[in-house]
């Protein structure tokens, strides 16, 4: 249990630590990549709270193919550094005060929620019940939970059509300015995800 | 590389089964490295032969020490580094990619269970840590070395580099998909995630002599997990990242001496993670005929070894595709066809119980 406890301080430092500098340093690029330390992080205290599975999809999803969206935004938005506002509505009075109460709901909720752990019913770290592993995991999104799953995959579908037809739009749209033929969506395609957007994205630096 | 494997064991001779543990960690890092070596030496040697010329003979007996003479020279060479470049993230992209390329083969089984002759008290598994996601993990592996490209390219602060970059993470991320729906297929068959059950799945022969490999249910499944294999580790006819034509060298062009080195060894020591992964999962592993069980790691090698020729074999002998093609490819060809073979090895599983 000792060494399980040093690992514990060890991820929940590491998760703590890249999760502070990611809002306290200015840098996008940095903020993404200590994002995904923080994901990391995270990633190890599932795996000791006896959750590998979702240890992996956290790695997955999040750390790998959320954030490599994320990096490849900042990275051609080309902003360097973020700039300090100090001025506008970032400022005003009126957001300094729903801001701190917002914190102050958070807090309230962060304790109530740590004060009702320890009177749970059982324990993550009870071995005896795993409900984490991937048949257990499966047998429950599809019987109990059927509905919400797939709800969500409708909600991700739609989602999915949506950003393919905005993007579809703007190609069919470029395409007519350069007078291109727009049927031939296979080759504006590749030119738009190869050069135009790099050479876009660059050619300011 | 073999024999040392059980030198390693024994000579560690304390009964305790946690130094065995950490033995095999360093030995299988040890490992990697000299295969990172001597995979350099065969790149060279068979690309020589297929271009009918000698390759390197000159330093060691048949050149086998060239790769030594290579790793001096990179050694010794200036580690430069553009002035307009990111300083931190610059040092870092090689790193991320020669870790990432390390990690993924923490789950990889290479041999059977055994004791190395009653040296221990009880057998330890060949193999780092046996996970029951340990597919899973591979994957989330694979996911975390488009990092190391990406930031190559984009601390550079060089548009080949950039180029090079995006090039390498549009085409990994596409592949991705592929790739995990052939791995899929597999889980469904063997009903585990954990290699070393897929592999002991995999025991055992039809009719007395077709060994029961996945290969022979998932024929399909292997090509798609070849092809993405070569996808996601860059090389030819798939290496439009670095490909130099167009790019000069793509994502590391900016890079020299020991960085580059990193850069070099990942991609080897990848070819060899997807080689080694494509032998436990559809190759059988350590199960063959003709050899009893302890000496199932010489089946593995002899596998993963012809996974190896056969990706330098590629590499000389198929030309690049253009850029678009290879898109096109993966999304529009291997994407359906790995989709349309998930779904019928799991229809399979269910109705007619394979």
């Amino acid at each position: 249990m000792g060494f399980e406890l040093i690992l514990f301080y060890v991820f929940a430092a590491i998760a703590i630590g890249t999760t502070l500098l990611v809002v306290v340093q200015s840098n996008p690029v940095y903020s993404v990549l200590l994002l995904i330390g923080s994901f990391i992080g995270l990633a190890g205290l599932y795996v000791l709270l006896q959750a590998p599975f979702v240890a992996v999809i956290q790695i997955i999803v999040y750390a790998g193919a959320i954030m490599v969206l994320f990096l490849f935004v900042v990275m051609l938005l080309n902003a360097p550094r973020e700039e300090l506002v100090t001025s506008g509505i970032l400022e005003s009075p009126a957001t300094r005060t729903i801001g701190a109460m917002l914190a102050i709901a958070f807090a309230a909720e962060l304790a109530w929620a740590l004060n009702r752990s320890s009177t749970l019913a059982w324990t993550v770290t009870d071995v005896t019940r795993r409900p984490f592993s991937v048949p257990e995991i499966g047998r429950r999104l599809f019987q109990d939970y059927a509905f919400a799953f797939e709800a969500t995959s409708i909600l991700i579908l739609v989602a999915m059509i949506g950003a393919i037809t905005l993007a579809g739009r703007q190609l069919t749209e470029g395409a007519r300015l350069k007078s291109r033929p727009a049927g031939d969506a296979s080759r504006t395609d590749g030119g738009m995800a190869e050069g135009g957007r790099a050479e876009g994205g660059r050619a300011q630096l | 590389m073999a024999p040392a494997s059980r030198r390693a064991g024994e000579r560690a001779l304390i009964p305790s089964v946690a130094i065995a543990q950490l033995v095999i960690v360093g030995f299988v890092f040890v490992v990697l490295l000299t295969a990172a070596a001597g995979m350099v030496y065969m790149e060279r040697k068979v690309a020589a032969r297929i271009q009918q010329r000698m390759g390197p003979t000159l330093v060691g007996p048949y050149g086998l020490l060239q790769p030594l003479a290579d790793i001096i020279k990179l050694a010794m060479k200036e580690d430069t580094r553009p002035k307009a470049a990111d300083p931190i993230l610059f040092a870092l992209a090689p790193i991320i990619s020669a870790a990432a390329a390390f990690t993924a083969f923490a789950v990889v089984p290479f041999g059977a269970e055994t004791d190395f002759f009653g040296l221990l008290d009880q057998p330890v598994p060949l193999q780092i840590a046996d996970v029951n996601v340990a597919i899973l993990w591979v994957f989330a592996v694979a996911s975390m070395g488009v990092y190391g490209i990406v930031l190559a390219g984009w601390s550079s602060n060089s548009k080949y580099s950039l180029l090079g970059a995006l090039r390498s993470s549009a085409q990994m991320i596409s592949y991705e998909l592929s790739y995990g729906m052939a791995l899929a297929a597999v889980l469904v068959l063997a009903g585990s995630m954990s290699i070393r059950e897929i592999v002991d799945a995999q025991a055992g022969a039809w009719l007395g002599f077709i060994p029961r490999w996945f290969v022979f249910l998932q024929p399909i499944g292997f090509f798609i997990f070849m092809t993405a294999g070569v996808a996601e580790t860059n090389r030819a006819p798939f290496d439009f990242p670095e490909a130099e034509q167009e790019l000069v060298a793509g994502y590391h062009t900016e890079y020299s001496s020991m960085s580059f080195a990193m850069f070099f060894l990942a991609e080897y020591i990848n070819m060899v993670a997807v080689s080694a992964i494509a032998s436990n999962l559809y190759l059988g592993g350590w199960h063959g005929p003709l050899l009893p069980l302890w000496l199932g790691w010489i089946w593995f090698l002899l596998k993963v070894g012809f996974l190896l020729f056969f990706y330098v074999w590629m590499r000389w002998t198929l030309p690049r595709y253009r850029y678009d093609q290879l898109m096109a490819f993966g999304w529009k060809f291997l994407l359906p066809l790995s989709v349309i073979n998930l779904l019928a090895t799991a229809a399979g599983v269910l109705y007619f119980g394979i």
